[in-house]
């Protein structure tokens, strides 16, 4: 078993990692004209704004979450006085609730790129697929609150820092697949879908999340391009 | 003074025939790709009728175009930061039934049919499912000739501040085409609402076009373009909208709209105005104001001022004295017969209308018109097509500018008729009109007998001034959809690919191996 564990918490970590970021290189250089957000609003507007605002404010939420739990040093916890397991139970409460957002606004457009005939023929099979890959991860991840919710309740939360130890090992370049080992089944699927979704990332259209287009706030209005050489001055 | 050129269009509406013959020629060669089926970069409307899309002219349900706040442009759909806080769904964006499900027709089971009684028939398909529709319900001219019951049409924004009820009677009923494309604006609302960037005015001849390797869809410019001409590719995703034909214009050669015109009714030629005074003018408080407002931003192409800062600015001499030629600054600023459209909504459109007349000439001639003082010009009031409803399309409301448009061009008709079958050359209704007989003569060849030569006066392209190295770049891009400059064919891709099939069953005729007879 410590060859499979090892190999998906040791080494397909930086394998995802890899191909996300030079798959979307690729991707950017190569296909521009691919490049995009795939937009299915036209075919079907039912719902639109509550399913897909709820789906997205969801799931960056739960990224960012996601982010700043795992990633950040322990001190800075130290440094605002945060147990562990307060942290362990923001984790809970935020990330469940975010969950629950995420679950109704995915399970809505799941939904309607399953039924609507106009958005299933405009769509592709990449767009379900990458869809409900992310709704099982969503998921898996709802089901580890409640393990969560049962390590709480015994007054632990020495998974959840075994988790975000695991997470800083990968990201310093120093896999410690064996603390991933011990932990709950649960865990260990979510944490496989959830890195499996960079790997599919750059041959669906989640390459949109590139190009949030923050630009756009600091842009002047009206672009003129010229193909003129600047006048000789 | 910043001065920039504009390729600019003049439709005169006196004279179209509602043919079709423009949107056809550009759907046949543009837009005829999956997901564009239900695109129309040129189309005809008739009027009164709420249009492609359903109600296009109604901002307060699309919310595109400008307004001014607090002495302020900004756009009416919202500023950048609910751009981008409505950038998961886009509250303001059209559904496909506004505009039409596009549909063609199983032409193959008129072959494949098996012997029957009854006469195979080729039943709708959907253009995006590939069902067999029950009901075409909608389409891109549906309402063609006042089809329909007049309450529906009469929902017609145009129709504000107007007794409409009395035109749903036949003896009142009145109607007039409206060719449509893309407008080319001077300060574009889809250019500016596009969170990308991918939209752009091109500096040379003030074309807009979307950049297709830029765009994102996030579909802000469909919503953004109060004439709703940027459409949605559902099958690249990708915002697509009338090019104005650049490939044409940049060789000399009119947009494939105006050149296929059988009405004659389309001229092509060059603007100049001042790039400075965009943000100023766009913000001038009353919508009444706006046409005129849009006049003042151009430059006269005789004044040595404006040629020297044209020269300055890189401007070629070609594209002066194209300016200096141009058909469209006779028919906008000379003549002031030509009328931007909807100039409310602030985005400077560059498709000038000459309002249509000719219901009223043929009362003139049968003495059924009470005229004014001057024996000639009919009372405003008198005109089958309300003058109200032409100035709510045409000027935001100011009635003054149409009529003094129709006015004139009755007082050019009146003068060549007096001419031409009386012998001897009348003047008064000229001089009613404000016109002079040179001027009569000028509005006459270039309106009533439209050389081609006179309706496009289009300088080509100055190759020499790219960027890029003039005789390198020769035959190396042309139309494209992106990646333009890739080379390859890879078979084999990760990628999604496009596909190209359509809706038409697939199913072949059997071979006739034996005669049937």
């Amino acid at each position: 078993m410590d060859y499979l564990n090892n190999l998906i918490f040791g080494v397909y970590p930086y394998l995802a990692g890899g191909i996300f970021l030079i798959g979307s290189w690729m991707r950017f250089d190569s296909e521009q004209y691919t490049w995009k957000a795939d937009s299915s609003q036209l075919m079907s507007n039912k719902n639109m704004r509550l399913a897909s605002n709820l789906f997205h404010i969801g799931i960056i939420g739960i990224f960012l979450g996601h982010l700043v739990g795992l990633l950040a040093p322990f001190a800075v916890w130290d440094a605002i006085s945060l147990t562990s397991l307060g942290k362990q139970s923001i984790a809970m409460y935020g990330g469940g609730f975010l969950g629950i957002l995420c679950l109704i606004g995915g399970a809505m457009l799941w939904w309607r790129r399953l039924t609507n005939p106009r958005v299933r023929a405009a769509g592709r099979t990449s767009d379900l697929f990458i869809l409900t890959w992310i709704m099982i991860t969503l998921l898996f991840g709802l089901a580890t609150t409640f393990t969560t919710a049962h390590h709480a309740a015994q007054g632990s939360a020495d998974t959840m820092m075994t988790l975000a130890q695991w997470a800083k090992s990968i990201v310093l370049f120093n896999p410690q697949p064996e603390l991933v080992a011990k932990t709950e089944a649960v865990f260990r699927w979510h944490l496989f879908f959830g890195m499996t979704l960079f790997l599919l990332f750059p041959f669906t259209r989640l390459v949109h999340i590139w190009s949030l287009p923050l630009g756009y706030l600091g842009r002047a209005y009206q672009i003129v391009r010229t193909k003129r050489r600047a006048p000789l001055r | 003074m910043k001065v920039r050129a504009q390729f600019a269009l003049v439709f005169n509406l006196d004279k179209c025939i509602g043919c079709h013959t423009c949107s056809v020629t550009c759907k046949n060669v543009w837009t005829n790709r999956k997901g564009m089926e239900y695109a129309w970069w040129n189309n005809v409307e008739s009027k009164p009728g709420i249009g492609f899309p359903k109600q296009w002219e109604n901002q307060d349900k699309w919310k595109g175009g400008w307004k001014v706040e607090n002495g302020k442009l900004e756009l009416r759909g919202g500023g950048r930061a609910s751009k981008l806080l409505n950038i998961f769904a886009n509250p303001d964006m059209p559904e496909i039934d506004d505009y039409y499900e596009p549909f063609t027709y199983n032409y193959a089971h008129l072959q494949s049919a098996k012997l029957s009684e009854a006469t195979p028939t080729a039943r709708p398909l959907s253009q995006i499912t590939g069902e067999t529709m029950d009901k075409i319900t909608w389409g891109p001219n549906w309402e063609d000739h006042l089809a329909g019951e007049f309450a529906a049409r009469a929902v017609d924004k145009n129709f504000d501040g107007i007794q409409k009820q009395m035109y749903a009677e036949f003896m009142n009923t009145f109607q007039t085409y409206l060719p449509r494309m893309c407008n080319h604006c001077l300060n574009p609302a889809c250019v500016a609402a596009c969170p990308s960037g991918s939209l752009y005015k091109r500096e040379e001849d003030g074309i807009v076009l979307v950049d297709q390797d830029k765009c994102r869809s996030w579909r802000m410019c469909v919503s953004a373009c109060p004439y709703k001409k940027i459409f949605y590719n559902w099958e690249s995703g990708k915002a697509e909208k009338c090019i104005g034909c650049y490939p044409r214009v940049e060789s000399g050669m009119p947009t494939l709209c105006s050149e296929s015109c059988v009405g004659r009714i389309r001229y092509n030629g060059v603007m100049l105005y001042d790039a400075d005074k965009i943000a100023e003018y766009a913000a001038t408080p009353d919508d009444k104001d706006m046409y005129q407002a849009q006049m003042n931003i151009f430059l006269d192409p005789n004044d040595p001022q404006v040629v020297e800062a044209a020269r300055t600015g890189g401007i070629p001499e070609s594209w002066i004295e194209a300016a200096q030629k141009s058909p469209i600054w006779k028919m906008v600023m000379d003549w002031r017969i030509a009328l931007p459209m909807h100039p409310e909504f602030r985005t400077l459109p560059m498709v000038w209308y000459v309002p249509p007349l000719s219901p009223v000439q043929s009362q003139i001639d049968q003495g059924n018109l009470p005229t004014g003082p001057d024996g000639v010009i009919p009372l405003r009031e008198t005109m089958r097509t309300p003058v109200r409803y032409l100035a709510n399309l045409l000027t935001a409301g100011d009635e003054k500018p149409v009529v003094d448009a129709l006015n004139k061009l009755i007082a050019m008709r009146s003068y060549q008729r007096s001419v031409h079958v009386e012998g001897k050359a009348e003047t008064a209704a000229l001089e009613a009109a404000g016109l002079t007989e040179q001027q009569a003569k000028d509005m006459y060849r270039l309106l009533a007998i439209a050389d081609y030569a006179d309706r496009f006066v289009i300088p080509t392209n100055h190759g020499e001034t790219r960027m890029e190295d003039p005789g390198g770049f020769q035959g190396q891009n042309g139309f494209s959809f992106g990646n333009d400059s890739a080379v390859g064919i890879s078979l084999l891709s990760l990628y999604p690919k496009r596909r190209k099939d359509t809706a038409e069953p697939k199913t072949q005729p059997e071979t006739a191996d034996k005669p049937y007879f």
